[in-house]
């Protein structure tokens, strides 16, 4: 739905055009940040608990297999009906013929990154079937007909004022009104009739306990439970890495969740579902989607720990000054930018380099991703899989050869100075990147290797 | 002790006084300082690129300028982050992992190994203290900003042996000045914009100067300030620990 063809830097750059809106982007992530530092300290043992987050994901992922066939014993014995879907278009197929199966023509959808990355909405639409996106931040965007630009934050690129005008279109809320209550209390009204009318709900899964088949999902709206608990049909779709071995482990993800994510200690909602009510389908959607790919690549396999709650994103410089749809793939940001390369390394070649490496977003990741390394293996790979252009290479080969040479190397210093110096205009000039917004340093007549030649006591 | 003096390319060519400030802090400080002649790159321009393939011939090179050190010091977190994490070479594998164990950036250099307690330097300034993400995060020359963890600064701890120097905080302590190598070129506008942010961060509080561990991110943020004729300078740490020797040799 929303492959775009323009790279990161493209897309960065159209953002950066409006200078106050990049501003407010950042200092509003900024202020996310600063609520997580705030409730991370107020846990002493914190770093503890990262830790044991991250080990226990370790464990999960290391015995994915025996997990998955405990998960899918337990929920069947549940009374749910489970089913695998080996990509995005299988998961697609098989919620399809569910809802045709019971004739449903409209349902109600709460947060799932995971449809998202299937584009599981297209293609409702395509097939006759209306979806209504609840969760709040996402039903503006649906209406905005935008993709999410954050996976826990769908609309945090929207100004207030712009929602109350999205509103007023849609909704029919007075012109002109932006307070951030009132719409709410407006959405409320109109999601209402949604979910009385829904035959069908669809939810995402946070976590899911191989010990019980029950699944946990986390919303601070209530959504995902008003959707479930008013539908015949209830789905809930997950990938296959949100499996926790026991019910307890849930001790530990439940604190850092929301903590990481918003700086809130708990979601508001941290829902169990474990058995249809009586009368009611409850269907399982375990995906891969490339997760088994991933998982077979030693150096990536950890990017299957993440559990969604956008820290990376919030601290992430880069993000906050290039907006979540530059990165053109359902999940933006750092944790984006090693887990999209593994789906399609042609269209996302761009993501791995759209980062400094300042390493911010490792630190703040509460199942400790090493996502900045992951970042710089990634590029090695895309490299060596060809996906770079020949002028790149071209650079790269000259660059190693001067710098591998002493003698050409020093010449070449030595020269590039005295160009600088007698020609300033032929580096400072338009072509050069660099003096677009900054001065090239001052070019100095003698290099620290010339300076100790003349100088050095011996 | 004998001390490998390694200085990175770019400053070898466009701030030459921050590898002779480099150099007398470290002699003053008693250490017999060398700098191999035939040094250029790290190689970090092209593994950060995703060419790590061919910095091969960078590190043999290294490989072969410092192998015989007791420490090799360098006054950039950066590359020397670059060297520990990716500097083999199948063939002098001994001496790589030698010079992996025993390279330093400055500031670790002098607090964790001479243990300077006491600097007779003397700035008498405000400064802003930039800590660059590879030597913070990658080196942990200081705490950093995401984790609970108690705090300290192996360049603040400097910092505040100089007589004089006013250190001013800042709103954001450890963000990234936005450089990342290449990346200052190929994303251009976040790039800037991120330099322009920190920048204005340190001005906001009153900086008369920028200092900080790594060179590239100085240059970068010197390029926003000159473009933006403010009035603030950047000085690398190494220029500011060593400003008595330099007004004493003036005189």
């Amino acid at each position: 739905m929303n492959r775009q063809t323009a790279d990161h830097a493209t897309l960065a750059d159209k953002f950066n055009e409006d200078e106050p809106r990049v501003d407010w982007h950042d200092q509003t992530l900024w202020w996310v940040r600063a609520k997580r530092d705030k409730m991370a300290w107020s846990i002493p043992e914190w770093e503890q608990l990262r830790e044991t987050a991250s080990a226990i994901k370790l464990n999960a992922l290391g015995n994915l297999h025996d997990y998955l066939v405990q998960f899918e014993q337990q929920a069947i014995q549940n009374g749910a009906i489970v089913h695998w879907a080996a990509d995005a278009e299988e998961h697609n197929q098989i919620v399809t013929g569910i809802l045709k199966k019971h004739g449903v023509r409209h349902l109600v959808k709460s947060k799932s990154m995971l449809t998202e990355e299937c584009h599981l909405n297209p293609h409702l639409m395509a097939n006759g079937i209306e979806v209504i996106d609840t969760d709040l931040g996402e039903r503006i965007v649906q209406l905005a007909k935008e993709p999410p630009s954050h996976i826990v934050l769908p609309c945090i690129h929207k100004k207030k004022e712009e929602i109350g005008e999205l509103f007023h279109e849609h909704l029919g809320t007075p012109a002109g009104n932006a307070d951030p209550q009132f719409l709410t209390a407006a959405a409320r009204q109109h999601l209402r009739k949604e979910f009385l009318q829904a035959k069908a709900a669809i939810t995402g899964v946070n976590f899911a306990v191989a010990e019980t088949g029950e699944m946990v999902v986390c919303t601070n709206e209530g959504n995902a439970d008003m959707g479930a608990h008013l539908a015949d049909v209830h789905i809930a779709c997950m990938g296959i890495e949100k499996i926790i071995p026991q019910r307890k482990h849930l001790g530990v993800f439940l604190r850092l969740l929301a903590r990481s994510a918003t700086g809130q200690p708990i979601t508001t909602y941290s829902s169990h579902f474990r058995q249809p009510r009586p009368g009611q389908e409850l269907h399982i959607v375990l995906v891969d989607n490339g997760r088994s790919r991933q998982l077979g690549r030693e150096d990536f396999r950890n990017s299957l720990k993440c559990i969604r709650c956008g820290a990376c994103m919030n601290t992430c410089p880069v993000y906050r000054r290039s907006g979540g749809h530059s990165y053109h793939t359902a999940v933006a940001g750092p944790i984006g930018a090693i887990l999209a390369p593994n789906l399609d390394m042609k269209d996302y070649a761009d993501l791995p380099f759209a980062s400094t490496l300042c390493g911010s977003c490792s630190n703040v990741c509460p199942v400790k991703i090493d996502i900045h390394q992951q970042l710089y293996k990634w590029r090695q790979v895309l490299v060596k899989e060809g996906y770079t252009t020949a002028a790149k290479t071209a650079s790269m080969k000259a660059m190693s050869g001067v710098l591998s040479t002493p003698a050409v190397y020093r010449t070449a210093g030595k020269m590039g100075r005295w160009v600088m110096r007698a020609f300033p205009g032929m580096v400072n000039n338009r072509l050069n990147p660099w003096y677009k917004q900054r001065e090239m340093p001052a070019p100095p007549k003698q290099s620290f290797s010339q300076w100790y030649e003349k100088n050095k006591k011996s | 002790m004998k001390v490998g003096l390694f200085i990175p390319c770019y400053i070898d060519q466009f701030y030459p006084q921050v590898g002779i400030a480099t150099l007398q802090l470290l002699q003053k400080l008693g250490c017999e300082v060398e700098f191999p002649q035939g040094q250029t790159c790290c190689g970090q321009p092209m593994a950060n690129s995703g060419y790590e393939h061919l910095t091969h011939q960078c590190n043999s090179l290294f490989i072969k300028n410092f192998a015989d050190y007791d420490y090799i010091v360098g006054p950039s977190g950066s590359c020397v982050l670059h060297i520990k994490d990716h500097l083999h070479d199948p063939a002098a594998e001994t001496a790589a992992t030698h010079i992996r164990e025993r390279i330093y950036e400055l500031t670790e250099f002098l607090t964790d190994v001479l243990k300077v307690e006491k600097l007779t330097a003397r700035f008498p300034c405000k400064v802003g203290l930039h800590q660059s993400c590879h030597g913070q995060r990658g080196l942990a020359l200081a705490q950093m900003s995401e984790l609970v963890a108690a705090p300290f600064s192996k360049p603040e701890q400097l910092l505040r042996m100089v007589e004089g120097v006013e250190l001013v905080p800042l709103d954001r302590q450890d963000e990234c000045c936005g450089f990342g190598g290449t990346f200052c070129v190929t994303e251009e506008a976040v790039s800037v914009k991120m330099g322009k942010d920190r920048v204005a961060d340190h001005v906001k509080h009153g900086a008369e100067v920028i200092t900080g561990t790594d060179v590239s991110c100085l240059m970068h943020m010197e390029g926003i300030l000159r473009r933006q004729h403010a009035g603030v300078k950047v000085m690398h740490i190494a220029e500011i620990l060593n400003q008595n020797i330099h007004e004493q040799a003036n005189s």
